[in-house]
C-alpha cells in the first residue's frame, strides 16, 4: 500500500504557518513573542525543505535543515541576551519603547 | 476509512493542530502560554517530519527546539516576570492592518501556487534518506566546510551572548 500526499498540501501548510508567523511579528508588541514568531517562520521553511527532500529523494534538503537549526539556535542566544540587557536598562521588552535603541 | 488512508488522516490532523496552535501563539495574551503553544506546534511539525520519513530530523527537532530553545525562552520570560498584566497590546487598527496584510500575502501565495504541478510524495515506503547513517555521510562529505563554519558561528554566538549578558565592570 502506497500512501501519498501531494506536495502542494505541504506547500500550502508551510505558507499558512509562515504567514501566521509574519502576522505575529506585525501584530504583537512583546519582543520575545516576535522572536517566537520568527522561529515559527523558520520552522515553516524547514518543513518545506524536508518535504522537497522527500519528494526528490535527496538528503541535502535535510542537511540544510540542520544548518537552519544551528543558525536559529545562535540567533536566539544572541537575541535573548540583547533583550535581557535592554530589559535591565528600561525594565520592558515592549518594542514601541525600544524603537529608539538609545535610552 | 472514508476513502482516506491512515497517512492522509494523520497529515490532516497534524496540519490542523499545527495551524491551531500557531494561531494560539499569536493570539494568546500570556507570554508563558504562548511559549507552551509554540512547543505544541513544534511537536506537530515533528510529527510531520516522521510522516515524511525524516526520523532523525524529527528527534533532533524535538531535542533542539522543544528541549533547548523554548526552555531558554521560558527562562527569559520568567526572569522578566512577564504576564498578562504587563503585556502591552497594539492598537486595534494596527492589528487589523496586520491581519489584512497577512490575508493579502496568503491570497498571493495561494493564487501563485494553485496552478502548480501536482506531484505525489511517496511516503511510508522503505526510504532511507532520513536515517542517521545517510545524513551523516552527506553532512561530512558534501557539507563539511559549512559544518565547520556552523561550529564557528555557534562559538561566536556563545561568546557574544556571554559578553552581552555579563554585568559591566565599573572601571
Amino acid at each position: 500500500m502506497i500512501n501519498t500526499i501531494p506536495i502542494n498540501y505541504y506547500i500550502f501548510l508551510s505558507a499558512v504557518l509562515f504567514i501566521i508567523g509574519a502576522v505575529g511579528v506585525m501584530a504583537r508588541r512583546n519582543a520575545i513573542i516576535i522572536f517566537m514568531c520568527i522561529e515559527l517562520m523558520l520552522n515553516a521553511v524547514n518543513l518545506l525543505l524536508v518535504s522537497f527532500s522527500t519528494l526528490h529523494n535527496d538528503p541535502s534538503g535535510q542537511v540544510f535543515v540542520f544548518f537552519i537549526m544551528a543558525v536559529a539556535a545562535a540567533e536566539v542566544a544572541v537575541g535573548l541576551a540583547i533583550l535581557s540587557v535592554a530589559y535591565r536598562n528600561i525594565k520592558s521588552v515592549d518594542i514601541d519603547l525600544l524603537s529608539k535603541l538609545k535610552n | 476509512m472514508l476513502g482516506y488512508s491512515i497517512t492522509q488522516w494523520l497529515f490532516g490532523i497534524l496540519s490542523f493542530l499545527a495551524i491551531m496552535f500557531a494561531l494560539m501563539v499569536v493570539f494568546t495574551r500570556n507570554p508563558v502560554n504562548s511559549v507552551l503553544y509554540l512547543v505544541m506546534t513544534f511537536f506537530c511539525i515533528a510529527g510531520h517530519y516522521l510522516l515524511l520519513n525524516a526520523q532523525f530530523l524529527a528527534v533532533v527537532h524535538i531535542v533542539v527546539y522543544a528541549g533547548a530553545i523554548m526552555v531558554l525562552f521560558l527562562f527569559v520570560i520568567m526572569l522578566m516576570n512577564l504576564n498578562e498584566e504587563t503585556e502591552q497590546q497594539k492598537t486595534l487598527v494596527t492589528k487589523m492592518i496586520a491581519g489584512l496584510i497577512g490575508g493579502v500575502l496568503l491570497a498571493v501565495m495561494v493564487g501563485t501556487l494553485k496552478g502548480a504541478e501536482q506531484m505525489q510524495l511517496a511516503q511510508g515506503g522503505a526510504s532511507q534518506i532520513g536515517m542517521v547513517k545517510v545524513l551523516g555521510v552527506v553532512l561530512f562529505k558534501d557539507f563539511l566546510f559549512p559544518f565547520e563554519i556552523a561550529s564557528v558561528l555557534l562559538l561566536g554566538a556563545m561568546v557574544g551572548a556571554i559578553m552581552l549578558g555579563k554585568k559591566e565592570i565599573k572601571s
